[in-house]
């Protein structure tokens, strides 16, 4: 259903307290409801860029867009596509693991990139950087394998080749 | 006594923020400042002491931001209001909404507790940049005393420029307490602001082109085209192309509503011949309106198959409500001098002649036949001043009524509550218009009602010598909501009694100002033209019937099919719209 699709927002702030108010409160308004939200300081401390992942209508969002562009502190919002941009997460898995369920785990890493950022008292932490899908299929996998906690990112974008971001 | 002269030099050398504030306001050319003090802006009051700014004191915050309103709407300048901290700040709150609503460059000054006592819960905190933050252009909380120049030249560009708007300044006491070291003059910084200008010229071709194939053109004038000072262009564009024209609500004086191609009002209590244009038109150009659920109760209903223009300088509403053919991002004045220089005389004779047809079939009128009814107040007070004045309405049937019956000539003329609806602006509104306008006629048409929400500012008016006229239109009833009640609610009233009125002329007395009272027909015109040449203010308390009702009617969430052009016979469905 077209209302349930997924967008991938990003933008361009003032790195000034607030922001993220007045961000937060163009979507929340409309009844849009935001699944992750990134937000950090640009090579530019002046700026900071929020990429927002929420789903909803897409009049709706074009409204959105429209209203946070003309917020005074918002440089530029838009929606981008996964073609012309690259997309990324993060995610920090904990699992509590056994000898055998180890090696297992150990396998599926590799095969998905992720690393091993700490082991305490058999609990592992698990890094893995990919896309939404990945993170989601790795998630899968381990808690079939004794995941006790995830925390993610949110996705991070940029756009591909000379167009910024 | 050599202590204080040393103090005294000292005083002189270095300045306060409250008194860089005011230097910067002083220099944006700020003549008023409507307010009340508290704990936390004294230092500001103290500051505009030794101004030339004067300081309006009002009863309550809420007068302060409609009169600063008033004096925008009437003036095209940015009003500002000073308040302080906690409960004065958040009294602004309708004020601040109310100007968002329909578009009014405000500047909202607030006090604020110091800054190292912020979210500690002081004495008279209210976090009211966060409070405001829906409601506003945009707002700043002041962290640098030295910022204070850049942060109001900054708000003023903002209220002002680009579709209008308030902007609430929240400034804690130690940034006006404390010393100034910084530049008066500062630029601004604002990387993510612009302002749309003169419009796509290969879209405005496009409209000429469009306006060319037409028929059945019509016009629809907002107040973006009062704000943009577009009314001289907009009468050249109707006339060189014979095109008639509608206005909502804040888009009277955009076109003179005397001018044979004038429809009036639109909406739902808008002329029955401009709704029946709507139904008719192919073509309609909206020129600084929002297609708002007054004038568009069911979008799908919409002018159908009309084709839609919109003409607007903000982009986002393009395609927030109605999905044009051809939309036109910029200031509509500029839009239209273009657009004038491509346009010629349209093929709508035959056009014209139908909706003569409905101007003489359904015209707005009225009967005294149960005694003296608001309409025929504000028809003779439309008489009597002779469409001259300064026109400021509060909310309800009476504003419908003015809004019918007092035509509007030019833009800045007509002030009333749009968007937000606000009971209790239009008296408040009015002696900011005054302020504005000095010297001309400035009349408040306003309810029992909503009069009663702001009516201390009577002091206000009476200290400061505000001429203002208010005509109290007493119905003795939340009229509008009775109607609605009667209409579609079976007549059970509830809740709409205003049982306990007070006298009126000697509310007005109790002030010292002067009241004059009507409750016939045949007194009208006499006590009307008394009361507006009564040199200082005046309360004009006309008794009407209470039970009139405002037609025609859309009913809300219907679109310009199902008007109803006088009182219906039988018992109508709920409606389905917003309020
Ligand atoms: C602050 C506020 N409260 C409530 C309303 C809802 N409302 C709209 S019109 C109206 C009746 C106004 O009564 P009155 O001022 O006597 O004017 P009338 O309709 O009788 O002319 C009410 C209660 C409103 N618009 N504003
Ligand atoms: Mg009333």
């Amino acid at each position: 259903m077209k209302t349930t699709d997924t967008h991938t927002l990003s933008i361009l702030v003032a790195n000034k307290p607030g922001v993220l108010v007045r961000v937060a409160l163009t979507f929340a308004r409309r009844g849009y409801n935001i699944d992750s939200l990134v937000v950090s300081a640009t090579h530019n401390p002046k700026f900071s860029r929020m990429t927002v992942t929420a789903k909803g209508d897409p009049a709706t969002l074009e409204q959105i867009i429209k209203q946070l562009n003309k917020l005074v502190d918002v440089i530029h919002a838009s929606e981008h596509d996964t073609f012309s941009a690259v997309d990324m997460e993060m995610s920090l898995l904990k699992v509590k693991v056994t000898a055998t369920s180890k090696t297992i785990i150990a396998k599926y890493m590799k095969e998905y990139h992720a690393k091993l950022v700490d082991e305490t008292d058999n609990i592992l932490i698990i890094a893995q950087i990919g896309s939404t899908e990945e993170l989601n299929s790795f998630e899968n996998i381990l808690s079939k394998y004794g995941l006790v906690e995830l925390v993610r990112s949110g996705k991070l974008l940029m756009m591909k080749g000379k167009e910024t971001t | 006594m050599k202590r204080k002269t040393a103090k005294t030099t000292k005083t002189q050398k270095t300045m306060t923020g409250a008194q860089a504030l005011i230097k910067c306001l002083e220099n944006h050319g700020v003549e008023y400042i409507f307010g009340l003090p508290g704990g936390s802006v004294i230092p500001i009051f103290d500051a505009i002491y030794e101004s030339k700014i004067k300081t309006i004191l009002v009863r309550h915050e809420q007068g302060a931001t409609h009169m600063a309103d008033g004096y925008a709407r009437a003036t095209g300048k940015v009003g500002v209001a000073l308040v302080t901290s906690g409960p004065g700040a958040t009294n602004t709150v309708t004020g601040i909404m109310t100007a968002m609503m329909d578009s009014v460059p405000l500047v909202v000054l607030t006090g604020q507790t110091i800054s190292p006592m912020l979210g500690k819960d002081a004495f008279q905190e209210a976090d009211i940049a966060g409070i405001s933050m829906p409601v506003v252009k945009h707002s700043y909380l002041v962290k640098d005393i030295n910022s204070i120049p850049r942060i109001i030249k900054e708000a003023f560009y903002i209220a002002s420029t680009g579709r209008p708007g308030p902007v609430l300044i929240d400034l804690p006491k130690d940034m006006t307490a404390g010393a100034f070291t910084g530049s008066l003059d500062q630029p601004m910084d604002l990387p993510g602001y612009s302002i749309p200008g003169k419009g796509n010229k290969t879209d405005i071709l496009q409209l000429a082109k469009m306006l060319k194939q037409s028929r059945k053109p019509m016009l629809l004038v907002g107040h973006g085209a009062v704000i943009s000072g577009a009314d001289k262009v907009v009468r050249e564009l109707a006339e060189k192309m014979h095109c008639p024209v509608t206005m909502t609500l804040l888009g009277k004086g955009a076109f003179p509503e005397t001018h044979p191609l004038s429809l009036g009002m639109l909406g739902m209590h808008g002329t029955a011949f401009a709704n029946k244009a709507l139904t008719a038109c192919d073509l309609i150009c909206s020129i600084g309106s929002r297609w708002d659920d007054r004038i568009n109760g069911n979008n799908d209903e919409f002018c159908i198959g009309a084709k839609k223009i919109h003409i607007d300088i903000d982009p986002a509403e393009i395609n927030k409500i109605v999905r044009p053919d051809l939309s036109i991002i910029g200031d509509a004045k500029l839009v239209l001098e273009e657009l004038l220089k491509h346009v010629e005389k349209l093929d709508t004779a035959e056009w014209l002649r139908e909706l003569e047809f409905y101007k003489t079939e359904f015209p707005l009128n009225y009967s005294n036949a149960e005694g003296l009814t608001a309409q025929c107040v504000i028809d003779t007070l439309y008489k009597v001043t002779k469409g001259k004045a300064v026109v400021t309405t509060d909310v309800g049937q009476h504003q419908m009524w003015a809004a019918q019956f007092y035509k509007t000539e030019h833009g800045r003329d007509w002030l009333s509550s749009g968007g937000a609806g606000t009971m209790g602006f239009g008296f408040p509104a009015a002696i900011g218009a005054q302020f504005g306008r000095p010297g001309e006629l400035v009349v408040a048409i306003v309810g029992d009602g909503g009069f009663q929400m702001t009516l201390c500012e009577l002091a206000t008016a009476a200290i400061n010598k505000q001429p203002v006229k208010v005509v109290v239109i007493d119905n003795k009833y939340l009229g509008m909501v009775r109607q609605w009640q009667e209409l579609f609610f079976d007549n059970r009233l509830s809740g709409v009694d205003l049982v306990g009125n007070p006298d009126f002329v000697k509310l007005a007395e109790a002030y010292g100002i002067k009241g004059f009272h009507i409750d016939k027909v045949e007194d009208c015109s006499r006590v009307l033209e008394e009361a507006m040449k009564h040199p200082g203010p005046a309360l004009i308390h006309a008794e009407v019937i209470k039970e009139g009702n405002v037609f025609p009617m859309i009913p809300a969430g219907k679109s310009a099919y199902h008007m109803i052009i006088e009182a219906p016979k039988v018992k109508m469905e709920k409606p389905t719209g917003s309020t």
